[in-house]
C-alpha cells in the first residue's frame, strides 16, 4: 500500500511536452515558424517593401551560410558570448552575496532600500558615455554595462526569496540546533533559490541584450560591432543574418537557464506540479 | 533529585503596536525522566507561547526553565520539538533519509553512527522503505511521522510535541497516537504533549496538566490511572476513561468561565 502511494507520487512534469498534446503544440510551432519564413520570403518578393532594405529570407540564409565559414564571425561570436558570460557570472555572484548579507546583517535591508530603488531604475544604456570614459572599446566597457543591468535582477530576487523564508522551518532549524551559518545554507539558500533562479534567466537574456548594445554603440568587438559594420557597408543581408544570429542566441540562453532551473528546483512545487497523494 | 524538566513563574507578555497581551500568566510545573505528560487547555490559552518558552524559540517575560537543572535560554542541545505544521517543518528540498539526517550532522556524529540512528528511526515509525522519497511525496501522516522520526533520531532528553496530529484526518490520528504510546514505552523518552484535544489526553498521558485560558495558569494536574497498556479500541470505552474525560472536559468548561472548579 505504501510502496503504492509512493509509486503513484513520482514527482510529474507540469509541461506539456509529454503525450499527444506535446506533439500537436510541436507540430504548430513549427508551422507557425514555417508561416512566418514564408512571409518573410513573399514580402520583398512581392515589392511591398524594397529587397535592398527588407532581403527575402533565402538571400539572408545565403549570407548566413557565408558568415558561419567565416573566422572572423566565430571570433565575434566568442566575443559577444565572453562579454555576456563574465559579466553574467560577475553579476550573479556578487547579487546574490549582496541579497544574502542584506538578508541576513539586521537593520541593513532598510538602511539599502531607497539607494537600490534609486539606482535600479538607472537605463544600463545611460551609463555607456560612462563605460566610453572609463574604458573605452574595451571588453571591461561591455561588462560595466552587462554587470550593472544584470546586477539587480539578480540582487532583487534574492532579496525577495530570503524573505520567503517559512518560520516553521526556521524554527525547526534553531530547535535542532542549527547554526546561523548552518540556517543560511539548509534553510535559507534552498528558500532562496528557486527566487534566484528566476532572477539568473532575467538577467541572461538582459545581459545578451546589454553585451550586443555595448557593442553596436561603443563598437567593442563582438557581433553587436559586426552588425554596425555590415550597416554602414551596405551588406544588408549579412546585417540581418547578424541579428538572427542574435536572436538564436537569445533563444538558446533562455532554454538553457530553464534546463539548468527545471534540474536545480525538482522539489519546487513550480517543477513538480501538484502531487496527488 | 531534580525533575528532568522544571517550568517554574513563567510569564510570557507580547507587546507590540500598542497592544500588550499576557499570553501566559504563572505556569509552574515539573516533568520527571521518563514521563508522558499531556498539557490540554481551551483553544488561545497560550499553549504553544507556553511550548515555544520551553523549547527556546522564545525568551520568558518572567521565569525560568530549567532542563535538567540547567536554564532554557535558547534551544538547548537535549530536546527535539515536533511541530503540528508537518508540510512546513520538513524541508521540502531535502529527501527523508536527509530531513532526519540533518540534526545529526550538527551534533557532529560520525557517518556511520547518524546512518544507524536514521535507520533505526525510520524503522521505529514504519518509514523505512520511504527514506529516498520527498516528503512532499508523502501523505500527511506519513509526513508527520518523519518528523517524529527525527526527532527520535536525535536522541533528545525531552521530546515536546506541539499539537502534532491537528492537522491529520481521525483515523491517522489514532494511529500515530498508539506509535506515540508505543515509542514512550519502547524507549523510555520523556514527552511532553500539547493537545487541544481531551480525549487525546486523556489517552495518551501518564498525566494531564490542564491551563486555564489566557492569561494561562495551571488549572489542574491529574494523574491518569488507566493501565499502562492501552489501545483505541478498549481504552476508549474503559468506565474508568469516560470518568476521566468528563472531569478535564469539567475542567476546561470552567477554564473557559474564569472559574476554577473545587476538586471532588
Amino acid at each position: 500500500m505504501k510502496d503504492k502511494q509512493l509509486e503513484d507520487a513520482r514527482p510529474r512534469s507540469v509541461s506539456p511536452t509529454s503525450g499527444r498534446p506535446g506533439l500537436t503544440n510541436a507540430a504548430l510551432g513549427a508551422a507557425g515558424l514555417a508561416g512566418f519564413l514564408a512571409v518573410w520570403e513573399a514580402v520583398p518578393r512581392l515589392g511591398l517593401v524594397e529587397d535592398d532594405f527588407f532581403p527575402p529570407v533565402s538571400r539572408v540564409a545565403d549570407a548566413l551560410a557565408t558568415e558561419l565559414s567565416d573566422d572572423t564571425f566565430w571570433t565575434a561570436l566568442g566575443d559577444t558570448l565572453t562579454g555576456w558570460a563574465v559579466g553574467l557570472l560577475i553579476a550573479v555572484t556578487a547579487g546574490i552575496l549582496t541579497g544574502v548579507v542584506i538578508a541576513v546583517v539586521p537593520y541593513l535591508r532598510e538602511a539599502t532600500a531607497s539607494t537600490i530603488e534609486f539606482l535600479r531604475p538607472i537605463p544600463s544604456v545611460a551609463l555607456i558615455p560612462l563605460a566610453v570614459l572609463l574604458y573605452g572599446t574595451e571588453l571591461q566597457s561591455v561588462l560595466l554595462l552587462v554587470v550593472y543591468a544584470s546586477f539587480w535582477q539578480i540582487l532583487i530576487q534574492t532579496l525577495y526569496g530570503v524573505q520567503d523564508v517559512d518560520p516553521v522551518a526556521e524554527e525547526t532549524a534553531r530547535s535542532y540546533g542549527l547554526g546561523p551559518w548552518a540556517r543560511v545554507r539548509h534553510v535559507l539558500w534552498p528558500t532562496a533559490l528557486p527566487y534566484v533562479m528566476t532572477g539568473v534567466r532575467l538577467a541572461a537574456a538582459v545581459a545578451l541584450i546589454l553585451a550586443v548594445t555595448a557593442e553596436l554603440v561603443i563598437g567593442a568587438p563582438g557581433l553587436g560591432a559586426r552588425i554596425a559594420v555590415a550597416q554602414t557597408s551596405q551588406a544588408v543581408p549579412e546585417m540581418y543574418a547578424l541579428v538572427v544570429v542574435t536572436g538564436v542566441l537569445g533563444l538558446l540562453i533562455n532554454v538553457g537557464a530553464r534546463t539548468v532551473e527545471r534540474r536545480a528546483l525538482a522539489w519546487h512545487q513550480s517543477v513538480r506540479g501538484e502531487v496527488a497523494v | 533529585m531534580h525533575a528532568l524538566l522544571e517550568v517554574s513563574g513563567l510569564r510570557k507578555v507580547y507587546e507590540g503596536s500598542g497592544r500588550r497581551v499576557e499570553a501566559v500568566r504563572d505556569l509552574t510545573f515539573t516533568v520527571d525522566a521518563g514521563e508522558l505528560v499531556c498539557l490540554v487547555g481551551p483553544s488561545g490559552c497560550g499553549k504553544t507561547t507556553l511550548l515555544k518558552c520551553v523549547a527556546g524559540l522564545l525568551n520568558p517575560t518572567a521565569g525560568e526553565v530549567l532542563l535538567g537543572g540547567r536554564p532554557v535560554s535558547g534551544p538547548p542541545p537535549g530536546m527535539a520539538v515536533v511541530f503540528q505544521e508537518y508540510g512546513r517543518s520538513l524541508f521540502p528540498w531535502m529527501r527523508v533519509r536527509d530531513n532526519v539526517e540533518l540534526p545529526l550532522k550538527q551534533k557532529k556524529l560520525s557517518r556511520s553512527r547518524r546512518r544507524e540512528l536514521v535507520d533505526d528511526a525510520l524503522t521505529s515509525v514504519g518509514l523505512s522503505d520511504a527514506a529516498g522519497a520527498y516528503p512532499w511525496q508523502l501523505s500527511g501522516g506519513m509526513q508527520q511521522r518523519v518528523a517524529i522520526a527525527r526527532a527520535l533520531a536525535y536522541e533528545p532528553d525531552v521530546l515536546l510535541m506541539d499539537e502534532p496530529f491537528a492537522a491529520v484526518d481521525a483515523q491517522t490520528r489514532a494511529d500515530l497516537e498508539d506509535l506515540v504510546r508505543g515509542l514512550w514505552r519502547e524507549r523510555g523518552i520523556t514527552i511532553l504533549f500539547v493537545t487541544h484535544d481531551i480525549d487525546e489526553a486523556v489517552y495518551l498521558g501518564e498525566r494531564v496538566l490542564i491551563l486555564s485560558a489566557s492569561p494561562t495558569v495551571v488549572q489542574e494536574q491529574l494523574k491518569v490511572d488507566l493501565p499502562v497498556e492501552r489501545d483505541q479500541l478498549h481504552t476508549r470505552v474503559a468506565p474508568r476513561f469516560a470518568e476521566l474525560r468528563t472531569h478535564v472536559y469539567e475542567q476546561i468548561q470552567a477554564a473557559k468561565r474564569g472559574v476554577p472548579l473545587s476538586k471532588d
